[in-house]
């Protein structure tokens, strides 16, 4: 994730890459959420888009090819609230089980 | 701030925001933006200090040597006072 | 729930991505979780969540269209526009939050490109959500090394005679690109100069629609 310069793999500018691909999707319901979390957590002083940016970097570029923008999202900004106390690992945990038993869509899970 | 000023070079680990592709080079000021909170603070829950916000242009020239597409062609970017270190003119 | 999302319409009126049936991810069970407990803990409410979705839905280029196509009808806006971007759109009605705007404007001899190589930084309280190729490693890498060879992707081919300014989005500011008015356009109305002004245009990617 940083090279044998002190680079770190989110600096990308001037780098060889590939072609542009200009395919592009509507966002989903739940990536919409994880978006309003992230500004309205921040809003309240939670955390700094810095602090989303920082996390995210330091998720590393396996992260970046292997996950989806709104999933590195959610990571980061669950990275950022458990720094600031808001909740538990073990809290977090715990939901996340429960809903995990709530159905097996996303509809059902989040009951809407 | 002088009017020319070259990027520092160092690359400290952690969360920056001056890409590394101008780390060394040289440019003129654009403009002075003021103020804003430094980034490598609020990035780790810190206190962040104001520290003064520059856009910087560069040449393509300048920035990728031979290899620039169109040497005349220009890059713009915001870089913090402390990334910076003025040249003489 | 104040705000009831099982019609499958976004606030806006459009379809979800039909993923939002297929199976549960275990980052979607996360966002489910911590929204609960932002809610739980009384941090945020249902009700907010869904404002921020729509607030966020209702942005989209056609917003930044007409902060550009009130630029070419008007010049007094326009010097207010290059001058303070932010101000100049929030003038116009626009919610653009803390959104510090500058205004880049291309000429016969200066064609303008944004981007945001260190992360994704895009002016979306005016245009909205960035499109997904403005967050991709292509982009960000090539568009400030050759940028010709980027626009010529995107079918926009420059002459040598044209010079190009990147900007690169690495701080507080956000960009938008006020391109030049099409030739042809002097009958038309501001309302309609707007339609001919698009998102790829506002990023410099592009070049505004010609008159019909």
């Amino acid at each position: 994730m940083t090279d044998t310069t002190g680079r770190r793999w989110h600096d990308m500018g001037g780098l060889d890459a590939g072609p542009l691909d200009p395919a592009e999707h509507d966002f989903a319901l739940w990536e919409k959420r994880v978006d309003a979390l992230m500004v309205l957590a921040s809003a309240k002083g939670l955390f700094t888009v810095d602090g989303l940016r920082r996390a995210l970097e330091d998720m590393g570029e396996e992260a970046f090819e292997s996950m989806s923008y709104y999933e590195r999202w959610i990571a980061s900004v669950n990275q950022n609230l458990l720094e600031a106390g808001v909740y538990s690992i073990e809290e977090l945990g715990a939901r996340m089980e429960d809903i995990s038993k709530r159905g097996t869509t996303y509809s059902e899970a989040a009951n809407g | 701030m002088a009017d020319r000023v070259r990027v520092r070079a160092m690359m400290p680990p952690g969360h920056v925001r001056t890409p590394a592709y101008l780390r060394g080079k040289t440019g003129i000021i654009e403009r002075s933006l003021g103020d804003y909170p430094n980034p490598e603070q609020l990035a780790y829950r810190q206190r962040a200090e104001p520290r003064a916000l520059y856009r910087v242009r560069f040449s393509m020239a300048e920035i990728w040597g031979a290899a620039a597409e169109n040497p005349d062609d220009t890059l713009d970017a915001e870089i913090f006072a402390h990334w910076l270190e003025p040249l003489e003119s | 729930m104040p705000h009831d999302h099982t019609d499958h319409l976004s606030p806006s009126g459009h379809p979800f991505r039909p993923d939002n049936d297929a199976p549960l991810t275990y980052w979607q069970v996360m966002e489910i979780a911590i929204r609960e407990l932002l809610i739980v803990k009384g941090i945020t409410t249902a009700a907010d969540i869904a404002a921020q979705i729509d607030a966020m839905d209702a942005r989209s280029p056609a917003d930044g269209a007409k902060v550009v196509a009130r630029a070419w009808t008007d010049p007094a806006f326009k010097a207010r526009l290059l001058a303070n971007g932010s101000a100049a759109s929030r003038e116009m009605g626009f919610d653009i939050g803390s959104l510090r705007l500058i205004v880049v404007e291309n000429t016969p001899h200066i064609h303008n490109v944004i981007v945001c190589t260190l992360c994704s930084c895009y002016p979306r309280n005016l245009l909205g959500l960035p499109p997904d190729w403005y967050k991709t490693r292509a982009y960000r890498s090539r568009v400030v090394r050759e940028p010709r060879k980027v626009l010529a992707e995107f079918g926009l081919v420059l002459p040598d005679s044209i010079r190009i300014r990147v900007h690169d989005s690495t701080a507080d500011m956000r960009y938008i690109v006020l391109p030049a008015r099409p030739a042809g356009t002097e009958e038309l109305s501001e309302a309609d100069l707007a339609d001919l002004v698009t998102r790829d245009a506002m990023i410099g990617t592009g070049l505004p629609k010609a008159a019909a």
